[in-house]
């Protein structure tokens, strides 16, 4: 179950807003407004009387937030209780009579909106928020009707930016403290607060440190007035001109819940929907803001073709029997082997499985690789005990050897944060470096880069009550003792500048534990999808390896590679030394998101034909035979996977510019230029084809993922109980409640949901076996050797930063602006020794190559290491970083 | 400017005592401000580094206080009472004329403030926070020169000379 079955007033909390609620029955009964219900214990009166239908007035109360009682707005008549109560801080007692419509409580909430009203500027009008507004709606419901007030209002300089992204107008501000709740509670950056007092009550930053929060939107969307406005947004647009769609977002692996909003086929806003297995409502700032890339001029919105040495645009026809031609070209000198496609880590399911049946099945090449080098093994991620987010909440432990997920998995963030913070989950964090969850953790292990074996084999133990030596076991024991739950394992690529063998190997001395489980960290938008549908060498879509799934997908396919191909780091030296000849690049970039740019470079400087998939001209398409710009988020109607292998939908919201195809029909094209017709007419059915022949798809069709309210996590078997319909709850949500996810309605003018009758909200669900048994992770590797420390050198760590130089941040103007340089971040011991000061050039050399940056000092990096951003724009870590070496060590020398 | 190492040593004594770091915050702010005679940005940023916060929850709490002065003040506050009972009294007068007579002290500041409860002494005013009054701009400028040249003691502005922080 999940947490929110523990009534709000019960939630645990450091030391505030905990409202004791007596022992006694667990549910009781409470009479509201004449009906009866049967409420569980403590739960807050508010919530009860919503979930039984009776809509009770609020500003401040928030379901995600804890109750704090600064509106008023709620007050309700308890019979037998003295005067009014604010029904968001009282808990339910058996036996409560509550009325919400009585003569004194309309009376009250007249005085309340009345004396909003006051301090409140009535200039709807010219407010952003006007038309979607709390306050002016719940006036009109419940207010007064007119004004006694007729002094002269307060008046601030308006507005002010508290962020880059987020506009304050103060005089607005109705000090619900929803907003500085949010920061504080949900994501602990309490960089706004309440300040001054009475009538100049503002909210406030401090002095000159900005609202730098990567979660700052969200306190836009729940602000029940027309304080904060979004920069991105504000004038864009006017609600009664939105047209929105439920999707998912698409700028990270967390895939978000949203609710996309255009006017005049330009995506405007995206609004966090309440999913509860999922966000919880919440978007981070990239997500909620990375929409302008979109419609950013930069975008392809025609093919091109290389004719004699330009390139050139063309019509599809064209661009794809010259992709198909070159290709068929490669097969007859090269064969399958010459051919490799790299790649899908961005896209959707539909167009990653067809990619994957076009290199296996038509092309015969199994040198395919949807990581650049970047990632975890397929092996390991396809193979492991998956875990889910709310196996979070529940778990005896979690364990992080992953990069820091406040950076590359924000919302991931937030719910590990909650799970440690709020819900008393013990946190053991393992890292080289401190991180965004560093603070929450009840033990941090450091080890040098490259070695966590030594430190997971200490939390191994202490996870099984043997705490040896070490003061970290013995917390990890006292913190642990007595829980039980799965131990779930959050597991990325801790560092893109060390082989992925060591945290693998640091993963593997884990797997012993009882009910392991296994949360991937891995960022990228789509990474699991791809891998999950076959973009990796050695598996076949659903989770089968070659060999299993020989067999199954000769029959469906026609063929199936022989032997096993190579991965992204073989396929690059393969192509640098001209073995591969033709590069089939799907939506990446390997210049700038392999973490070895040398290698890349030699790759495509050497490779014949590359043949780019990309929707901007990024450095591999500027370089390739053909381009071919496909449609993208927003765009088209798809289905992404999730971290936790949940598939969730895409939605539609505006119609492309100019002339570029859905992204799962230019796999099929060339299929069928190639000789081998899909006969794919729609995305339903290539989502039904994809339950029909992936195993660990099996039953997760169209109907079914258009019905299912939260996505379906695969293997449905597995799943199949968790799986909700319809729509939970009272009411639709204005976009300052938490916003319910609603299956997608079908038709453009049926309003309903898509639901049959028989779709109760926990209808068993048709789970079929897979038809071949899914890939296991075993045989955990050999101890990888770690070099011995250098003294003379420091190890890098490179890891991801959240506004990074992808197209999403690099084509979106709101979020360009909120990128860095990059840096080389240093302790300060070894600045000093060094003889560095902040702001220096130095130059920075491995046995890879060398770069020039500036020095910056920075705490968490720990002594003997650097810490530079693998993801930046410009000369930086991937100039230094060699796929094969298990550690990168490098020198700093100071230059004039 | 901020805390020295022994109000840091004295900071952490007045942390210990409580359960939770936060909880410090207006004991620590009463510190700084009887150090520096205000609470300058540094202190700020000393007592949330101190007790874990962001600097915007330690302002956030300072401005609710109008004793603590965020800009710096004269060593000495004089608060004078403008609120019914001493406005009847002269409260206004005594509050114009002190103002303008130490308009350009460095050591003095004026301020208006509502009741204090010393109704049956209006016009009322006090000095870094003890009673005086009732009194016209001479007899209360009396009372000033009396702490400023040390025939009578001052507390500090904070008002905590002679009640230290309770243990
Ligand atoms: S800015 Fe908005 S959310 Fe924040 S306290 Fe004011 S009204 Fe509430
Ligand atoms: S956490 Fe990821 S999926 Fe969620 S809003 Fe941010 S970028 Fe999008
Ligand atoms: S909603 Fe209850 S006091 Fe604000």
């Amino acid at each position: 179950m999940t947490t929110n079955a523990v009534p709000m007033s019960q939630w645990p909390s450091e030391h505030r807003y905990t409202i004791p609620v007596a022992p006694g029955p667990e549910t009781v009964t409470v009479t509201i407004d004449g009906r009866a219900a049967q409420i569980p214990r403590g739960e807050l009166l508010i919530k009860a009387a919503q979930d039984h239908g009776t809509y009770i007035p609020r500003f401040c109360w928030h379901e995600r937030l804890k109750p704090v009682g600064m509106c008023r707005m709620c007050l309700v008549e308890i019979e037998g209780m003295r005067g009014l109560q604010i029904s968001c801080a009282t808990p339910v007692a058996d036996g409560m009579v509550v009325h919400t419509t009585s003569d004194a409580v309309t009376t009250a909430q007249d005085g309340i909106l009345e004396f909003l009203l006051i301090n409140h500027p009535l200039d709807c009008p010219v407010c952003d928020r006007g038309g979607e507004c709390p306050l002016q709606d719940q006036t009109l419901a419940f207010g007064p009707g007119e004004s006694r007030f007729v002094e002269e209002k307060r008046h601030f300089e308006k507005p002010v930016p508290i962020s880059d992204l987020v506009m304050l107008d103060r005089e607005r501000c109705i000090q619900c403290g929803r907003c500085t709740r949010f920061a504080d509670e949900v994501a602990g950056d309490p960089l706004i607060d309440f300040g001054g007092r009475g009538g100049s009550t503002e909210v406030i930053t401090y002095l000159d440190e900005p609202f730098h929060s990567s979660f700052s939107g969200n306190t836009v969307q729940i602000c029940p007035v027309g304080a904060l406005t979004a920069r991105p947004y504000r004038f864009r647009a006017r609600p009664w001109d939105l047209a929105s769609t439920e999707t998912s977002c698409g700028a990270c692996a967390v895939a978000c819940r949203g609710s996309l909003e255009s006017t005049s086929n330009r995506l405007v806003r995206l609004l966090g929907v309440d999913s509860e297995p999922v966000n919880q409502g919440w978007l981070c700032d990239k997500g909620r803001y990375g929409l302008d890339w979109v419609h950013s001029d930069a975008r392809l919105r025609q093919p091109m073709v290389r004719r004699a040495g330009e390139l050139v645009e063309s019509s599809w026809p064209d661009a794809l029997d010259a992709a198909a031609a070159a290709i068929r070209n490669t097969l007859d000198t090269h064969g399958p082997n010459g051919i490799a496609v790299l790649g899908g880590s961005r896209g959707v399911n539909e167009d990653a499985y067809l990619w994957a049946r076009l290199a296996k099945g038509v092309l015969g090449t199994d040198h395919v690789d949807a990581q650049l080098g970047d990632g975890l093994p397929a092996d390991v991620v396809l193979g492991m005990p998956r875990a889910t987010i709310p196996d979070l909440d529940r778990a005896k432990a979690i364990v992080l050897l992953a990069p820091d997920l406040k950076e590359e998995l924000p919302v991931l963030y937030l719910r590990v944060r909650r799970a440690a913070h709020d819900l008393g989950v013990p946190l053991v964090d393992v890292a080289v470096r401190d991180h965004g969850l560093t603070p929450y953790a009840t033990a941090v292990l450091r080890h040098a880069p490259g070695d966590p074996g030594a430190a997971a084999g200490v939390v191994a133990d202490a996870l099984v009550g043997r705490p040896g030596r070490t003061k970290v076991g013995k917390a990890i024991v006292d913190a642990t003792d007595g829980r039980d739950g799965p131990v779930v394992v959050i597991l990325g690529r801790t560092s893109v500048a060390e082989h992925p063998d060591a945290i693998v190997h640091a993963a593997s001395r884990l797997t012993g534990l009882p009910q392991v489980r296994f949360l991937s960290a891995l960022a990228n938008p789509n990474v699991h999808g791809a891998l999950d549908l076959g973009l990796t060498p050695g598996f076949l879509p659903g989770r089968v390896s070659l060999d299993a799934g020989r067999d199954h997908f000769t029959k469906a396919w026609g063929a199936v590679p022989d032997a096993v191909g190579r991965d992204a780091a073989g396929i690059l030296r393969a192509a640098a030394t001209g073995e591969i000849a033709a590069l089939v690049l799907v939506g990446c970039d390997p210049l700038a998101e392999c973490p070895d740019r040398n290698l890349a470079r030699a790759a495509l400087e050497q490779a014949d034909t590359v043949i780019a998939v990309s929707a901007f001209m990024d450095t591999a398409a500027f370089g390739a035979t053909v381009v071919l710009p496909p449609t993208v988020w927003g765009e088209q109607s798809a289905t992404t996977t999730n971290l936790e292998g949940r598939v969730v939908r895409l939605g539609r919201r505006v119609t492309p510019d100019g002339s570029t195809l859905e992204s799962w029909r230019i796999p099929a094209e060339l299929a069928a230029r190639l000789g081998s017709d899909f006969d794919l007419e729609t995305v339903d059915e290539v989502q039904d084809e994809i339950a029909r022949v992936a195993p660990a798809f099996a039953g997760v069709d169209a109907s079914l993922l258009r019905r299912a309210r939260d996505g379906v996590v695969l293997p449905l078997a597995d799943h199949a109980d968790e799986v909700t319909f319809g729509r939970a709850g009272a009411g639709p949500g204005p976009s300052w409640e938490p916003i319910l996810p609603v299956p997608e309605v079908v038709g453009d003018d049926d309003r309903s949901p898509s639901t049959s009758a028989s779709d109760s909200p926990s209808a068993a669900v048709p789970a079929p076996t897979p038809p071949v048994p899914l890939h296991r992770w075993d045989a955990p590797p050999d101890a990888p050797s770690v070099p011995p420390l250098d003294a003379y050198a420091l190890r890098l760590v490179a890891g991801h930063a959240l506004y990074g130089a992808d197209a999403i941040v690099a084509a979106t103007p709101a979020l360009a602006s909120l990128t860095h340089e990059p840096t080389l971040g240093l302790n300060a011991r070894d600045r000093d020794r060094l003889g560095v000061h902040d702001g220096d050039r130095v130059r920075i050399t491995t046995a890879r190559g060398s770069v020039d940056l500036a020095v910056r000092t920075d705490a968490q990096t720990p002594p003997g290491t650097a810490w530079i951003v693998a993801n930046a724009a410009g000369p930086g870590a991937p100039d230094l970083i060699d796929l094969t070496s298990p550690v990168t060590e490098l020198r700093v020398e100071t230059i004039s | 400017m901020g805390l020295t190492d022994a109000d840091q040593r004295r900071a952490q004594q007045i942390i210990d005592r409580y359960p939770y770091p936060k909880s410090a915050v207006l004991p620590l702010l009463h510190l700084a401000q009887d150090r520096d005679g205000w609470v300058s940005p540094e202190a700020m940023e000393q007592i949330a580094e101190l007790l874990g916060l962001t600097p915007a929850l330690v302002l956030g709490t300072c401005s609710f206080y109008t004793m603590f002065k965020r800009e710096p003040a004269g060593a000495l506050v004089v608060s004078v009472c403008t609120n019914l009972s001493c406005m009847v009294n002269g409260g206004f007068d005594l509050f114009d004329q002190l103002r303008s007579r130490y308009q350009e002290s460095s050591d003095v500041s004026v301020e208006e403030v509502e009741c204090i409860a010393h109704c049956d002494h209006a016009p009322a005013f006090q000095v870094n926070y003890d009673f005086h009054g009732p009194a016209d701009a001479h007899g209360a400028a009396d009372v000033i020169e009396q702490y400023l040249d040390g025939r009578l003691a001052a507390r500090t502005i904070s008002g905590t000379a002679r009640q230290e922080v309770p243990r």
